[in-house]
């Protein structure tokens, strides 16, 4: 566009000419500018005015509808939506592998104080002592009428104590609905359970979080608040409950201060049993002692956290490697005169077994010479690889939160004494669950099976360790075992039981040699030996039987007889049919059922 | 003739003052007004009872407190309100130096009352708050800047404005008070804008700001979830707008009813940044949205009426004024609303605060004073036949 200019010159000129103003031209001609700029000005702002006001329009309906739909929104649980991360409660019930309940969540009450409305501080803490005998009243006093504004009395209470604190009629104590956890067995399968306490507690509910065993293993799954179903183990309660009572009289009869035991499937790596004692009551879990051995505290589980040397017991996986890699047969004879000297170490059997023992002999005799020499022919290498793929070098992997402290202990240096040694079960320390495993994978067919505490419904297809030949001769030679070698007293009627007995003299606490009196006794087997379907392993902690005229200690005495006990119990409960061959019955017509 | 009409009210001899103003005025802006207040001190019997029994005072303290400051604000209103634009001028320009200099002195004589933040001058009886008093004046002097820029020969207005506006929101940065800064730079911007900012620029900065925060957000995880954070729908309820929403929730269409509301107890801020979920808690989304109504019918009004305002002085403060104070409406329940990121500033005539009240009467004097009906010269248009395109 053009733009006039403000002197235009030809006006200014003529002007002067006339004798007129020329500052009168000027101001006109801005005063016209002005206009025309404040027209234009007006309309631009008059558009943008518009559009600021559409845009304020919006911003008051954006928030007013956004206020409507928040007004609008339902208010879930209102006090419980205060809180973040909410306290919830609930854990999910642990049942056997027929669904029988283990542990359980009850609804309980808890006690809890707020000073400032108690009425008759000291009533009330006289009281409560005398419903809660173990508080103390100067205590409970104190906390009332010091400086606390919320006291915790009791984390949880019977219906009864309940009832007489509602009598008291304080109006500063205060109930907190809440949940615990309850094993309605009480000690039964103690260990494996763990136990549970409390974590995060508000007044409105509390954290029931465990603190061992499956209960802390699977702690996130039992505490997902979607879950409902129950966690469900391999245990079987009928068998755990035969087993720990038969262990408990054993132990007992045997003087013993410890015994651990376990049942397994061979196929699956099912665990139906697993106790170790001295145990406890995972209701009332005694706090974890700060002096003394942990190893003697009842919360220790020896079948999963005690590693020992378990002795002649081992001697099964050089003689199985031995035939697996065809060096021997059951039939060659072996050299066992002794002592056997290698350096300054010299390995002697228990009795003295002639010249020489067939393979065979010398797993039933159970010779450590002869054992020896048939790892002399495996060697280092191979003995270590065999252990390992049975998983003799690290801890199991058991669903249990103990599993990493029950690791094997090692020699420092594999030398060819540690070949030896080992060989017979000295010399590396394991715990009973990895000789059940190792055991396992010996009895069903040669392959490998991982323990496990969760019901499955199909056998492992693990590495296979050795051939299916194999496996059935070594089942043969525990066999054996009971009917002519060590392990007479282990004999079942009608179960076929197949085992190895393992005596090995405990090493002395303070290092240094081993004691004369004081052993770990062992017996480890199958049943039923011509088709195993369970592996037993049962461990007994300084055992003595005093029957006869002298002390006698041997697994031989001490452990088979437990375990004959326990395998007479508990087979039935597994259904096993006992091969028991009827006498014909004359005379009776046997009709169908 | 046209000198008459233009720019300055005409003024005739013996035309008494209050007659004039009640014919010029926009009575339904300042009903308007006057209904905000009295729902402020409604919710104020609500909100700050329990602070003040907290505080060991007599349960009504603040309200009483709060009528004596809000009688002292509509007095202040009214009598800015009759004031001539010119007079609005220079008293606001005096205004805005005078608070300037307290704002820069802030630093060294102030207090933050425990709140992290120096933002007042403790005064014993009462504290003064000078980013309240700056906000006026700093709209009539920045309308006032740029309406000077646009005369023939004129100073470079919006440059100077531009400095001004960025000093101030410097000082108030360092408080730090980064929600009172935003709407300084917020109430610049809409004057710019409607001082025929070049669309060309605008969308420039659009743009920039677009792609600065697109790429913000993809490099910067920090920036990201905070972001998220408050985009995201749930809200950690500890919070003090964890308290709101949930108040809100409670509150429903109707409210759970006058006096049952709970959320005063826990926020801290209930009589003042967050009075708004105390209102949506007790009366319902019904009050929440006739507060927004009434602010939303002042703002709109005043723009209204200052379409036909052909001054541009008067046109750029009247904008200017309405836009602040609707703004810091908008924000305040905003951040309730949770469609804003917090940001503590106060709900002009509802919340508690003397210096918010006063400031507040002041600014929404000064906006009743631009947006009075004038003589806009239209005898003139038809005369010369001009404007009528």
């Amino acid at each position: 566009m053009t733009r006039r200019p403000l002197r235009p010159l030809a006006r200014i000129l003529r002007a002067r000419e006339e004798g007129g103003d020329p500052e009168l031209i000027e101001a006109e001609n801005i005063r016209l500018r002005h206009e025309e700029m404040r027209d234009k000005a007006r309309l631009r702002a008059e558009g943008r005015l518009l559009m600021l006001g559409v845009l304020f329009f919006s911003a008051v309906l954006v928030i007013g509808g956004r206020m409507a739909v928040i007004a609008a929104t339902e208010v879930e649980a209102p006090r419980a939506a205060m809180i973040s991360d909410p306290i919830i409660g609930h854990r999910a019930e642990i049942v056997d592998r027929n669904g029988r309940v283990l542990a359980m969540n009850i609804d309980t009450h808890a006690v809890y104080a707020q000073p400032p409305q108690m009425i008759d501080p000291a009533r009330a803490a006289r009281e409560l002592a005398r419903i809660f005998p173990e508080l103390s009243e100067e205590r409970l006093l104190r906390d009332f009428t010091g400086e606390r504004r919320f006291v915790w009395v009791r984390r949880q209470v019977s219906p009864e104590q309940l009832q007489a604190v509602h009598d008291i009629g304080d109006p500063g104590l205060l109930f907190g609905p809440r949940e615990m956890r309850l094993y309605p067995n009480g000690a039964l399968a103690a260990h494996i359970l763990g136990g549970a306490s409390y974590g995060r507690e508000g007044v409105n509910s509390a954290e029931v979080i465990g603190v061992a065993g499956v209960e802390r293993f699977f702690e996130d799954t039992l505490r997902d608040p979607d879950r409902t179903a129950p966690l469900v183990l391999s245990l079987d309660t009928t068998v755990q409950a035969a087993m720990e009572e038969v262990l408990q009289g054993g132990m007992s009869l045997m003087n013993a201060k410890g015994a651990s035991a376990i049942i397994m499937d061979v196929h699956t790596g099912e665990i139906l049993a697993m106790a170790s004692l001295p145990d406890f009551d995972p209701n009332n879990r005694p706090r974890v002692p700060t002096t003394g051995d942990q190893a003697d505290s009842p919360l220790f589980n020896r079948a999963l956290q005690g590693v020992y040397e378990l002795g002649s017991v081992f001697k099964i996986f050089p003689v199985a490697q031995a035939l697996e890699l065809g060096l021997v047969d059951p039939y060659t004879q072996i050299d066992t005169r002794g002592p056997m000297t290698w350096g300054r170490f010299r390995i002697r059997d228990f009795r003295n077994y002639g010249p020489s023992l067939s393979v065979e002999d010398v797993f039933i005799r159970s010779s450590n010479i002869g054992t020896a020499r048939i790892a002399l022919q495996i060697g280092i290498p191979r003995q270590r690889a065999f252990l390992e793929s049975l998983g003799f070098l690290e801890p199991t992997s058991i669903e249990m939160i103990e599993a990493p402290t029950g690791a094997p202990l090692l020699p420092r240096n594999w030398s060819e004494l540690s070949l030896l040694t080992i060989s017979y079960g000295h010399g590396l320390s394991s715990s009973p669950l990895h000789l059940a495993e190792g055991y396992a994978a010996m009895a069903n067919g040669g392959t490998r099976v991982t323990a496990t505490l969760l019901r499955q419904d199909q056998p492992q297809r693990g590495e296979r360790i050795i051939s299916e030949a194999v496996s059935r001769r070594i089942n043969q030679m525990m066999r054996d075992v009971v009917t002519r070698g060590t392990a007479s007293l282990g004999e079942v009627r009608g179960y076929e039981v197949g085992g190895k007995t393992g005596t090995a003299d405990k090493p002395r606490a303070a290092g240094g040699g081993y004691y004369r009196d004081k052993v770990i006794a062992t017996f480890a087997g199958v049943f039923p030996a011509s088709d195993p379907q369970y592996v037993f392993v049962v461990t007994l902690d300084e055992p003595v039987e005093t029957s006869g005229t002298e002390p006698r200690r041997t697994a031989g005495w001490t452990a088979v007889p437990v375990a004959a006990e326990m395998v007479r119990r508990t087979a039935p409960l597994l259904g096993l049919r006992p091969q028991v061959e009827v006498a014909r019955l004359d005379g009776v017509t046997l009709s169908g059922n | 003739m046209t000198e008459m009409v233009y720019g300055a009210v005409p003024e005739r001899a013996g035309d008494p003052i209050i007659p004039r103003w009640w014919r010029t005025i926009d009575r339904w802006s300042m009903s308007c007004v006057f209904l905000l207040f009295g729902i402020g001190l409604l919710l104020g019997l609500a909100a700050s009872t329990p602070l003040a029994q907290r505080n060991g005072l007599d349960p009504f303290f603040y309200v009483t407190r709060q009528s004596v400051f809000g009688g002292a604000a509509l007095v202040a209103m009214l009598v800015v309100s009759m004031m001539r634009p010119v007079v609005v001028r220079r008293l606001a320009v005096l205004g805005f130096l005078a608070s300037f200099v307290a704002l820069a002195l802030l630093p060294f004589f102030g207090t933050d009352f425990g709140k992290g933040a120096v933002r007042w001058f403790s005064l014993g009886f009462a504290s003064f708050q000078p980013s309240e008093f700056l906000k006026p004046g700093f709209v009539v002097l920045v309308a006032w800047l740029m309406a000077a820029g646009q005369e023939i020969n004129g100073p470079p207005g919006k440059l100077w404005s531009l400095l001004i506006t960025v000093v101030v929101v410097g000082l108030l940065a360092i408080q730090p008070d980064f929600g009172q800064a935003a709407l300084i730079l917020f109430s610049w911007g809409v004057m710019y804008f409607v001082a025929g900012a070049p669309m060309l620029l605008l969308m420039i900065i659009g743009g920039v700001v677009f792609v600065a925060g697109t790429f913000a957000y993809s490099r910067s995880a920090h920036f990201a979830r905070r972001i998220d954070g408050f985009l995201s729908p749930e809200v950690d309820p500890r919070t003090q707008l964890g308290y709101a929403t949930n108040a809100i929730r409670e509150g429903g269409f109707f409210g759970v009813g006058v006096g049952e509301g709970q959320v005063k107890r826990s926020l801290p801020d209930a009589h003042t940044d967050f009075i708004i979920a105390v209102a949506a808690e007790e009366y319902g989304l019904i009050l929440v949205l006739v507060i927004l109504g009434l602010f939303g019918a002042i703002v709109l009004r005043s723009l209204g009426r200052l379409l036909r305002e052909r001054d541009t002085f008067i046109r750029l403060a009247g904008v200017g004024l309405a836009c602040t104070f609707g703004t810091q409406a908008l924000i305040n329940i905003g951040v309730a609303a949770r469609v804003l990121p917090a940001k503590g500033m106060t709900l002009p005539f509802v919340s508690y605060g003397g210096s918010s009240l006063i400031a507040g009467g002041i600014m929404v004097g000064m906006l009743l004073a631009m947006t009075r009906t004038r003589p806009q010269g239209e005898i003139g248009d038809i005369f010369m036949r001009r404007g009528t395109r």
